[in-house]
């Protein structure tokens, strides 16, 4: 019933019993962790460094090889903390405050097309981002004044047709997105050096992810973020506590609607490239299988749902490719259908998780926390 | 008594409340004075949530007027009552039932904390640490007095009964409101669950100064604890006075203690 705290953990003060994480040893783990994300892009980068200049020993080259995770890899962190953000906006909205949106991906688009805009009218790129995110704000806001009074079904449906006004409006608004040819833009730039590399990208995610998701769990250990929790467990006596539901609910919007714009803005610079046709209703669906996954009303669990969403269909390309041609391909003639596979596992382990593990992955890392804890003696 | 020389804390005039066609107040007038434990009783129906429930805002009464502290506020929205000095527990338990018991009580200082979202974002920076760290000693005096130390850090959905009802307690009283409005505080309780909760209520009065309106279906503990005690039955106030008073009127037997000869072989307290 009581949280568990190892043997010997005793708080003396308040803010010790108030500190971000459970324990020193929790604190320590995700220092070390971001610490060795920060370290990942580096054997690349000396790798090439040393290329150009020419004067690499090929046994250190080897050996950095060894930890080089290639542009790919490092593509797919940046896509998962990118992902990441504009999920944990998600779950603020739908897992801490208990309103639905199934228009976030038309957010996420907003953050990406305004970061773009903004950069063409002479903005610098790191300026954009922030910019984009508080623009969406403004649009999210708009679209989640009916929140303050909707529920349930109704605010999905609401937000369903944010979703389509706003894909419209980007299919139409030629000035603002550059219409079906879509809108080039330009990776950020520094002093000078432009983060125009996966390498280099990298880190720009990085910092945004840390910030973003430290700004959160701050967020939800002080006053608003308790509010935000109080709507969405008892609305009756949170509004009895002083509590302005309206406000809040429509703050939870402008809150998640930020998280999906900076989240869109880091897309548009990472690809460079922003399509009218990305930010469809599969694709806010999608976000919500994130939230789902990775587990409602969970900050880290958001990230979790996030790298699960981008990890899983590589996996299963991985599977695909692996039978293509083979015996198991020629009995059942899949031939080109095979691609279809990898959306067909993806719908399939989300209907299981949803089964098996309705509290997502943050509950089950949760367990196995509690299992190695109390291991061999968990009877 | 000298308590009722003083302003009325909370004056209701007239409430009358309509669903429709029922009627679920006529034309209550009650006044409560500071430092009270003013008990309203009756039998189911009669209205006594129904009257709560326009003092805190959650119904809106057709006709007439509540002054709390002189201050109308018949029209008030609910969530600015808190401001004002008003706190309330629920008959039917209504906790946050996913955050812990320390978080449901720091939810009742929500009007008194300052720091908005942004300056709770950058938590070391926008002056919210210090806030919180305040707010957590008033908390923790709560929690002493209310004796559940142990269940600071537990769920509040999965505490037993009278646990839960003694953190709704420790939320409303967050609130540091001036008149505390508990709707059966003590039903479903055990009898020593009950001696707790009496002297709670008692010390709440008198050490931490909250008026108290409550309703109670336990009589023993209504007439032992009330300094006044109104009756409703059927939406009307029939009666109101000390506790023998009410006991004594001839009203009151009849429609609410039953019949005559019952109410004699009861000990009056």
């Amino acid at each position: 019933m009581t949280a568990m705290t190892p043997a010997g953990d005793f708080r003396t003060s308040y803010r010790a019993d108030m500190s971000l994480f459970a324990t020193r040893n929790t604190r320590l783990a995700v220092l070390l962790g971001v610490a060795l994300l920060a370290l990942l892009p580096l054997p690349s980068l000396i790798r090439q460094y040393l290329e150009n200049g020419g004067g690499l020993a090929q046994s250190y080259d080897d050996f950095l090889a060894v930890f080089d995770i290639g542009r790919y890899g490092l593509g797919l962190l940046i896509q998962i903390g990118f992902l990441g953000i504009a999920a944990l906006g998600l779950n603020i909205l739908v897992g801490f405050t208990g309103q639905i949106s199934i228009g976030h991906a038309a957010f996420f688009g907003v953050g990406a097309f305004s970061s773009a805009w903004l950069h063409d009218h002479g903005l610098p790129v790191l300026v954009c981002i922030p910019l984009s995110g508080l623009m969406t704000t403004v649009v999210g806001i708009i679209f989640g004044l009916p929140a303050a009074r909707l529920k349930g079904l109704y605010l999905a449906i609401a937000t369903l047709a944010a979703q389509f006004i706003i894909e419209d409006f980007f299919a139409r608004a030629q000035w603002f997105t550059g219409g079906v040819a879509g809108r080039g833009t330009e990776p950020p730039a520094l002093f000078g050096f432009s983060f125009d590399r996966e390498e280099t990208y990298f880190y720009v995610v990085l910092v945004a992810v840390v910030l973003m998701f430290v700004a959160a769990a701050n967020l939800m250990r002080t006053r608003d973020g308790r509010a935000l929790i109080a709507v969405r467990d008892h609305y009756l006596s949170a509004e009895m506590m002083g509590i302005n539901l309206a406000y809040y609910r429509t703050l939870s919007f402008g809150i998640a609607s930020f998280y999906a714009g900076i989240g869109g803005a880091l897309y548009a610079h990472y690809l460079q490239f922003v399509s009218v046709e990305a930010f469809n209703i599969g694709f806010s669906i999608q976000f919500l299988g994130m939230v789902i996954i990775g587990g409602l009303g969970s900050i880290s669990g958001s990230l979790m749902g996030a790298a699960f969403m981008v990890v899983l269909p590589e996996v299963v390309q991985a599977g695909a490719d692996a039978i293509a041609g083979g015996p198991v391909d020629q009995a059942l003639k899949l031939g080109a259908n095979i691609s279809f596979l990898r959306d067909m596992v993806v719908g399939a382990v989300i209907i299981l998780f949803l089964v098996f593990e309705p509290d997502g992955l943050a509950h089950r890392w949760r367990l196995i926390k509690a299992y190695w804890k109390l291991y061999p003696y968990s009877h | 008594m000298t308590l009722r020389e003083a302003a009325p804390i909370l004056q209701a005039d007239n409430i009358s409340l309509r669903f429709g066609g029922v009627r679920a107040l006529t034309e209550v007038s009650l006044s409560v004075h500071p430092g009270e434990v003013f008990s309203i009783i009756g039998p189911n129906g009669a209205g006594k949530t129904s009257f709560v429930n326009c003092v805190s805002g959650r119904y809106s009464p057709t006709s007439g007027r509540i002054l709390f502290e002189g201050q109308d506020i018949t029209r008030m929205r609910t969530n600015r009552r808190a401001a004002v000095g008003i706190g309330r527990t629920f008959q039917n338990l209504a906790l946050f039932g996913h955050m812990t018991v320390l978080e449901n009580i720091m939810v009742g200082r929500h009007h008194l904390l300052k720091r908005g979202f942004l300056a709770g974002m950058a938590y070391w920076a926008g002056g919210a640490e210090a806030e919180e760290l305040k707010h957590r000693e008033e908390v923790e005096r709560i929690i002493d007095f209310l004796e559940i130390q142990h269940v600071r850090k537990a769920i509040a959905g999965q505490l037993p009964y009278g646990l839960r009802k003694r953190v709704e307690l420790a939320r409303a009283m967050a609130l540091q409101p001036r008149l505390i409005l508990l709707d059966e505080p003590m039903a479903g309780m055990n009898l020593e669950e009950k001696e707790d909760m009496a002297r709670y209520i008692l010390d709440l009065n008198e050490e931490w100064g909250m008026t108290v309106l409550m309703i109670e279906h336990d009589m023993g503990v209504v007439m032992d604890i009330s300094h006044r005690v109104a009756v409703l039955d059927f939406g009307r106030c029939i009666a109101t006075g000390t506790p023998e008073v009410v006991l004594a009127n001839e009203h009151v037997r009849r429609a609410y203690l039953g019949e005559v000869d019952e109410l004699a072989a009861e000990p009056v307290a």
